[in-house]
């Protein structure tokens, strides 16, 4: 592809003063050569209701070399990208969410023919999930209390943590739990004994 | 196609039979001179031909072709509801049994055209429930559509077969339902990407008991909930059912019950593929992966919408024949696509999220050889966003898939060198849609424009029809656009250009442009009028955000009588500002044989 320098110095340079991006919060990850780029953006309408400006709008002026007042951070332009609404609405709520598949986990329990499977997240305590568990298994399980775990019970429900031991369940915060948790394990309460029970 | 079963019209036949028979013997009236004979023989012969363009230019030849060619005609195709009027259609065609109709313009799926702004449906059902009582066959694209147009359409065509929605907006569940109960020879029912208003009506309740003929029954994009025990219903009493896309609502057990009923499926969309809530007491794990093994004809998968990568591996046992696979739902990363990837040697069709990183496109490119169309989607849709793809995944896919058709690629960076790369790796390409999310920006590498990258496409790929571009764009890359782009139909402009020499060189340059949608882009009067001798051989026409202001408009109004110039506001806009400026937002214009419509809202001015 020719291109003569006269084009490329005129419309290259021309160029040059257009934009990076409408303002962004974090650091352009640009090469040098961009950098000079970012400014003299002529705001769109939709991006920059505060902007004085009445002309009708345009990417980009470069001949006049007009500043345009910066656009407000963060702010999207009306249609664009150009992905349906439909799609984009499909993952804004799972953008906030650390894991999106949802945290199911294997929950055995001793004497019990096949697995289950539950989703931690579902939960937001420990009280909702034993309870779940206990109509999952229909067993009960007792009090929990930091010195002497689930004294009394007939079954105790531990978990498999991240570096492979088992713990019992109940002693760490909630969240912290929920980000350790690999599989639980609902122990009869005759094995438990080294796990706080009497 | 119905044309296949049928024989020629019973009308035809008698005609032959009654050549040189006294008149009045029944039937219609029949002259013995030999333009008759010819005529009779041309439809016979006619009917054969389906291809829209050589009917076109078979109704050019002469008067007696055209009536011949008008009677004959079985699909009516209709590019823009605005261009003809319906009385005008059902005057010209008599027999039609297909109907094709397309509404609003393109960006009109991105709210850059303000709502209710026109593409009804009820003009033309109208019209046709009087005009075309064998009708079977609608297809509509971004038309509005009422439950009362449904309705009519339900109780006026007594032998209706199929009804295809593309992107229609405007009716809800209430509608679905009468054309369940009502469409007795229904055969497909396809629901893709509408907006679907939940009248809390279970219109799959209203299919008749009896057995269907139901061969495709595609609603994913119908978001309310339905009632199960009735689709399991439905599905098993539909043995032609080869098509069926559930919606997001549907759990991988109950996808479990459905495919085990209906093991002949080619196509699936799978719905949820996730539990829609906590395992339920009685629900063992389904053993989906046995489900999907049974169905030894699937062709075609998607669905996926908000799918549990812990069973991914149940679709192992088809992916080796899987020709479309879309997962362009499904927020899965690198590793989890490889696994199944990896089987499907056979892949053509392969819709996907950036979420799978330039990794899992390469892993796409050395397994899919037969590739023939690829789109990327972006799991966050916005300008400044982490890219998880870019000229890497790009690049990676023009060397291992050498058949590439048809592309749509959204990323956060690009170079030319790719973009080059794939020109010269995948000449076959027809589609190029490339969209770097950032507004104007260049090579990431370089920093130079992408108007190489972009000249380079339209050189070597010597069958591009459509073409989309993005990124820091100059002049120069409408110049090589006007210069090699002689078969592109389809333009899609947004950030780009320097000047109205840009849209000048397309104008002028691209004999065969049909649709033109540019946004945000400084082309103003000056670049309009150098299109005079082309607006009319062009669906339409559109440009919002340039510099375009009403008087350059209007002139293009006068001197071009037979187009229809609407100018109107964004949904931004005030009001008041309207009367004091003489700018123009939105330029949508197109050629119409029968002048300005009179359903146009207020916020439209036609010129």
């Amino acid at each position: 592809m020719e291109r003569t320098d006269t084009y490329e110095r005129h419309h290259l340079k021309a160029t040059e003063l257009r934009l990076g991006l409408p303002g962004t919060d974090e650091p352009q990850k640009q090469s040098p050569a961009t950098a000079s780029i970012k400014s003299n953006k002529r705001a769109l309408p939709e991006s920059a209701k505060d902007c004085s400006s009445n002309n009708n709008s345009c990417a980009s002026d470069v001949k006049d070399g007009d500043c345009a007042c910066a656009p407000s951070s963060k702010a999207q332009v009306v249609g664009w990208p150009p992905v349906r609404s439909y799609r984009k609405n499909c993952f804004q709520q799972k953008k906030n969410e650390p894991d999106v598949s949802g945290m199911y986990i294997k929950v055995s329990m001793d004497g019990a023919p096949y697995l289950r499977k539950i989703d931690l997240k579902v939960y937001k305590s420990y009280p909702e999930l034993l309870t779940a568990l206990e109509n999952m298994f229909r067993f009960t399980i007792g009090e929990y209390s930091e010195k002497e775990g689930y004294n009394g019970s007939e079954y105790v429900p531990t978990y498999e943590d991240k570096d492979s031991d088992w713990m019992l369940v109940g002693d760490v915060p909630w969240d912290m739990f929920t980000s350790s948790c690999k599989r639980l394990r609902i122990m009869k309460g005759s094995e438990a004994r080294g796990l706080g029970c009497v | 196609m119905s044309e296949d079963e049928e024989k020629p019209s019973v009308d035809l036949a008698d005609r032959n039979v009654r050549i040189g028979g006294a008149p009045g013997s029944g039937g219609e009236f029949q002259s013995p001179f030999p333009d008759q004979v010819l005529e009779n023989v041309l439809e016979n012969v006619l009917i054969f031909l389906t291809s829209r363009q050589d009917r076109n230019s078979v109704s050019l030849v002469c008067k007696s072709w055209y009536r011949a060619e008008s009677m004959t005609r079985r699909e009516l195709f209709i590019g823009n509801c605005y261009a003809v009027s319906p009385r005008r259609a059902i005057e010209r065609f008599r027999r039609i049994r297909s109907l094709v109709l397309k509404g609003k313009p393109r960006f009109a799926d991105f709210n850059l055209m303000p709502p209710d702004w026109g593409a009804h449906f009820a003009p033309w059902v109208t019209a046709t429930a009087a005009a075309y009582p064998w009708l079977e066959k609608i297809y509509l694209k971004r038309m509005s559509i009422t439950d009362i147009d449904l309705a009519l359409l339900a109780q006026s065509f007594p032998n209706f077969k199929e009804l295809v929605l593309v992107c229609c907006d405007g009716f809800g569940t209430s509608g679905l339902a009468v054309l369940a109960s009502k469409c007795r020879h229904l055969r497909v029912l396809d629901l893709i990407e509408d907006e679907v208003a939940d009248d809390e009506v279970d219109w799959i309740s209203c299919f008749p008991e009896n057995e269907t003929r139901l061969e495709s029954l595609i609603f994913d994009c119908v978001d309310c909930a339905i009632n199960f025990e009735l689709l399991e219903k439905l599905v098993a009493r539909s043995p032609f059912l080869k098509k069926l896309r559930l919606n997001r609502l549907v759990s991988i057990g109950q996808l479990y019950h459905l495919m085990i009923r209906a093991p002949q499926l080619t196509h699936l969309g799978t719905g949820s593929f996730s539990h829609t809530d906590i395992v339920a007491q009685t629900d063992q794990e389904p053993d989906i992966a046995s489900a999907f093994s049974a169905c030894k004809s699937l062709v075609c998968l998607s669905g996926f919408r908000e799918i549990i990568a812990d069973y991914i591996p149940a679709i192992y046992p088809v992916c080796a024949n899987l020709t479309s696979l879309n997962f362009s739902y499904a927020n899965i990363t690198a590793e989890q696509l490889k696994s199944v990837i990896c089987h499907c040697h056979k892949l053509q069709t392969f819709w996907v999220l950036d979420s799978v990183h330039d990794e899992g496109l390469e892993a796409v490119a050395a397994t899919c050889k037969d590739l023939r169309e690829l789109r990327v989607f972006p799991v966050d849709a916005r300008e400044d966003s982490e890219g998880p793809v870019s000229e890497v995944g790009l690049l990676a896919i023009s060397e291992g898939c050498r058949k590439l058709q048809s592309i749509l690629y959204f990323c956060q960076r690009m170079t030319n060198n790719a973009v080059i790369a794939m020109s010269r790796n995948c000449p076959d390409l027809v589609v190029f849609r490339l969209c770097i999310m950032g507004r104007h920006r260049p090579d990431h590498v370089t920093g130079e424009p992408m108007d190489e990258g972009f000249g380079a496409i339209v050189k070597n790929c010597k069958k591009l029809t459509r073409l989309a571009i993005s990124g820091l764009l100059s002049d120069r890359a409408f110049w090589y656009i006007g210069h090699f782009g002689k078969l592109i139909r389809t333009l899609s402009v947004a950030f780009a250009g320097n000047s109205d020499m840009g849209l000048k060189y397309v104008l002028e340059g691209c004999p065969k442009l049909q649709k033109l949608e540019i946004r945000d882009s400084p082309f103003g009067d000056s670049a309009l009028r150098s299109g005079l001798h082309h607006y009319y051989n062009m669906r339409f026409l559109w440009m919002s955000s340039c510099r375009l202001s009403r008087q350059g408009c209007q002139e293009i109004a006068w001197r071009l009588p037979r187009l229809v110039v609407e100018i109107m506001r964004g949904h931004t806009r005030d009001r008041e500002e309207d009367e004091m400026d003489d700018s123009v937002e939105i330029l949508y214009m197109y050629r119409s044989l029968d002048g300005p419509r009179d359903d146009a809202p207020t916020f439209v001015s036609i010129l």
